[in-house]
């Protein structure tokens, strides 16, 4: 039997490698400006996998330290209003710079990577759920916080079993708008080295590419989307009782 | 990734970024050309200025009057709010890069694109601000003989002043930042040191993203100053 | 680059005859020789795993186009195969970022063009850069050892800027050569990356050398370079002499002749620091040097072809051009 590695050279291709291309002959993905190649796309969705993955974790993760974050600074500056002007300011500015000069001011600092892409998108969610946890607590009636003082409860049982239940559908509602920014602006995690569907969008190839930008998208979308009802379905079941603050 | 205990690396890093604004570097690629320098940097400044300004013109041109109108009529309220809350779903890179890609690079393209950025908070907030007018004194004013195009003009736009307002500053901060990723498009703007660091060297991206962020942050500051001298008296004690 | 023709099929028929003749040997243990203690036998054969490379981490980068990145995978996953640790940062931007990421350790090498390399890095004038790919590694090479890094030799295909235009553009103006834009050149935009306003292959060769005004230079990314063109946006755009679209769609863009050689030639040449080949063994250049031999200029449009066309990635590209070659099982 003859050996294919007798009959072709190492370090020469075989006969079947090249491929004749013309204008006509040009797959859907050749041609520039084709809208949409469904067939491509077909064939090339497992492609996506690992960016959406990646950009889940991204959000997930700056998610829940921006939560964490703001979440601990309302409770600070629940009881002393002279925290309140800085705070909103502080993550004002935060959420102020533009994602992409973000990420580039913590360069020389943090370095290329998933975690400066963190730092930032963190830093943007900080403001709106701080804002809205502050506007939740202070919607609680004070007929309420009376009677419950009045039943003997501390100020801190007030606050874990009276005003945050309270507030929690203006949390909620601050989590939501933080939660589908996040997933959008996490598109850019890839001039931070971050990964996530942008290297769909803007890795090499992709710039003229409309149906790998136009999956990526969906993609996004889709995610914000999904993880948007999820928050909403999570406070209905929850407490029913509750409509959501819109 | 390590936090540096060392400062110093990061403020010479910081040192060289703010001498690049002011002074012209020899650039990374030899050719003898000069980069950086403050004339250059005024320059990118005002074209991300420029380009935002043309978004902004064509967002509210599109938003402000449907957003009015509907909100007068008291319908349409989920095209409305619906739209402000996709708007905030839409990521700005898939969209400039397949306005690009799709339509071609350019100031024409890349304006249309920011504006469909800027379009759903002035909507949504000229649908609420103007909704939110109290009805008994629209119903005052239509039973004074107020037409209803009056009632809209004097009556509920100038209640509805601060909401409208905050939408616009929403829509402005949003267009201002996404015009920093405007050279891929083809268009001039600060991204242009951000991106091309083969170019401008490392001073040169940390220029640009110190120049965005001072940008935004100044942008902020003015228009919540518009903002508090627009709200009257009297609705500046109501809406805290 | 046609000046390269004669000495590259020289190159290539003894290239042929000796693979051909170790190819026979090879036949007899064509595949990955795994868990060989001695130092790996890679003479002619299917590159082998030499488990004492396993030791060492390698970072492989590229510059920002799908060429490079085709170029960056083939090496990684050659060096892999070799038995090395490797990851690749392709992509990591032009070849000013790349250089930095060598000597700053972030990346152990990349793939440069040795015309690049005399003109952008080591300011050489293009009639100073050499036409033989031999004699242009060797001068680069001199200049990078200055600095601690070494090239290895290079690629028999070569690749080079050329300034391109749509068939219809070039009938219109009557433009066969780059000097046929005299006169003609003020009311066309040229768009290019945006180091290309000062390289002096590029715009600031074509103002210098060639004494051409443009209407306007509009920087854009290199991925776009065919889509400015097709959108009527580009009278002219900087192309690459290796771009598939060239030859697949010959009908809609072209390239006019650099008839005053503004725009040399590059072959590949790997650029690596001195420190590092000491430190990853024979086998690194051994492999890569090995690999390389088959990347004549028609494997690596067909290579462009894939990525750039059909959308294949860089990787897919890369390990096909492995396995097809016989390099890989």
């Amino acid at each position: 039997m003859a050996s294919p590695a007798l009959l072709a050279a190492v370090g020469e291709v075989g006969g079947d490698f090249f491929k004749e291309r013309t204008s006509e002959t040009l797959p859907c993905q050749a041609k520039s400006g084709e809208l949409f190649c469904w067939d491509w796309a077909g064939e090339n969705i497992d492609r996506y996998v690992t960016p959406t993955l990646q950009h889940l974790e991204l959000v997930l993760i700056s998610l829940a330290i921006g939560f964490a974050i703001a979440f601990s600074l309302s409770l600070l500056a629940h009881r002393r209003a002279w925290l309140r002007p800085p705070l909103l300011i502080g993550t004002g500015i935060l959420y102020t710079i533009p994602s992409v000069a973000f990420f580039f001011l913590l360069l020389p600092i943090t370095g290329r990577g998933r975690e400066t892409a963190i730092i930032a998108l963190s830093a943007y969610t900080l403001q709106i759920i701080y804002r809205n946890t502050m506007v939740g607590l202070a919607n609680v009636p004070a007929s309420v916080k009376d009677a419950a003082r009045g039943m003997g409860q501390t100020d801190r049982q007030i606050l874990w079993r009276v005003e945050l239940p309270l507030a929690t559908p203006e949390i909620i509602a601050g989590l939501r708008i933080a939660t589908v920014s996040t997933v959008a602006i996490a598109t850019l995690a890839v001039f931070a080295g971050g990964g996530g569907l942008g290297t769909q969008i803007y890795g090499g190839g992709n710039l003229d590419f409309l149906t790998s930008i136009i999956i990526a998208a969906v993609i996004v979308i889709a995610m914000a989307l999904i993880l948007d009802g999820l928050l909403l379905a999570f406070q209905r079941l929850t407490m029913p009782w509750r409509r959501a603050a819109s | 990734m390590s936090l540096p205990l060392d400062l110093h690396p990061v403020l010479a890093s910081f040192g060289g970024a703010i001498d690049f604004i002011f002074n012209p570097q020899t650039s990374n690629v030899t050719g003898g050309k000069d980069v950086g320098g403050f004339d250059q940097a005024v320059e990118l400044i005002l074209a991300q200025l420029q380009i935002s300004l043309y978004a902004m013109a064509l967002s509210l041109l599109v938003a402000l009057p449907i957003g009015l109108y509907l909100g007068h009529r008291g319908k349409g309220e989920l095209i409305a709010i619906g739209f402000g809350n996709a708007g905030r779903a839409i990521p700005e890179l898939a969209l400039i890069a397949f306005m690009a890609a799709a339509i071609g690079v350019g100031v024409l393209n890349l304006t249309i694109a920011l504006a469909v950025l800027g379009i759903p908070p002035i909507l949504t907030n000229a649908f609420v601000g103007v909704k939110q007018v109290d009805r008994s004194t629209v119903d005052a004013a239509r039973g004074i003989g107020m037409t209803e195009f009056e009632i809209l003009r004097k009556v509920e736009i100038p209640l509805a002043i601060p909401t409208i307002f905050t939408g616009i500053r929403g829509s402005t901060i949003a267009i201002v930042a996404t015009a920093t990723i405007a050279p891929l498009a083809g268009v001039e703007s600060l991204g242009d040191f951000i991106l091309n660091e083969n170019v401008y060297g490392e001073d040169g991206v940390l220029a640009g993203a110190i120049l965005v962020a001072l940008l935004a942050l100044t942008l902020e500051f003015t228009l919540a100053g518009i903002q508090r001298l627009l709200t009257s008296e009297g609705l500046r004690l109501k809406t805290t | 680059m046609r000046i390269d023709q004669t000495k590259l099929r020289m190159v290539l028929a003894g290239v042929l005859a000796l693979a051909l003749a170790l190819g026979v040997a090879a036949c007899g243990s064509d595949d990955d020789t795994t868990g060989g203690s001695t130092a790996a036998e890679t003479d002619g054969g299917a590159i082998a795993s030499n488990p004492a490379n396993g030791k060492v981490n390698l970072t492989i980068g590229s510059k920002n186009f799908p060429e490079q990145e085709i170029l960056g995978e083939i090496y990684a996953q050659a060096l892999s195969a070799a038995g090395y640790k490797v990851k690749s940062d392709l992509n990591l931007g032009s070849e000013t970022v790349a250089l930095k990421s060598v000597k700053s350790g972030a990346i152990s090498g990349y793939p440069e063009y040795a015309s690049t390399a005399l003109t952008s890095f080591f300011g050489l004038e293009p009639e100073e850069v050499p036409a033989d790919a031999t004699e242009a590694w060797e001068k680069a090479n001199e200049e990078f050892e200055k600095e601690g890094l070494t090239a290895f030799e290079p690629t028999p295909f070569a690749s080079a800027n050329a300034v391109g235009t749509l068939k219809k553009t070039a009938e219109k103006y009557e433009l066969e050569d780059v000097s046929d834009l005299e006169g003609v050149s003020e009311e066309l935009s040229l768009y290019g990356s945006p180091e290309c306003r000062q390289r002096i292959d590029c715009l600031a060769g074509l103002e210098k050398l060639y004494g051409l005004k443009f209407k306007s230079f509009n920087p854009v990314d290199i991925g776009l370079r065919y889509t400015v063109l097709e959108k009527g946006q580009a009278d002219l755009s900087i192309l690459f002499t290796t771009d598939p679209q060239l030859s697949a769609e010959s009908d809609k863009f072209v390239i006019l002749e650099d008839d005053k050689e503004v725009f040399p030639a590059g072959n590949v040449i790997f650029v690596t620091e001195k420190a590092t080949a000491e430190k990853a063994g024979p086998d690194y250049e051994k492999t890569i040097l090995q690999v390389q031999e088959g990347l004549t200029l028609e494997v690596m449009q067909e290579l462009d072809a894939r990525v750039e066309l059909e959308k294949q990635t860089p990787k897919e590209a890369a390990a096909s051009y492995l396995e097809s070659a016989g390099y890989t099982g």
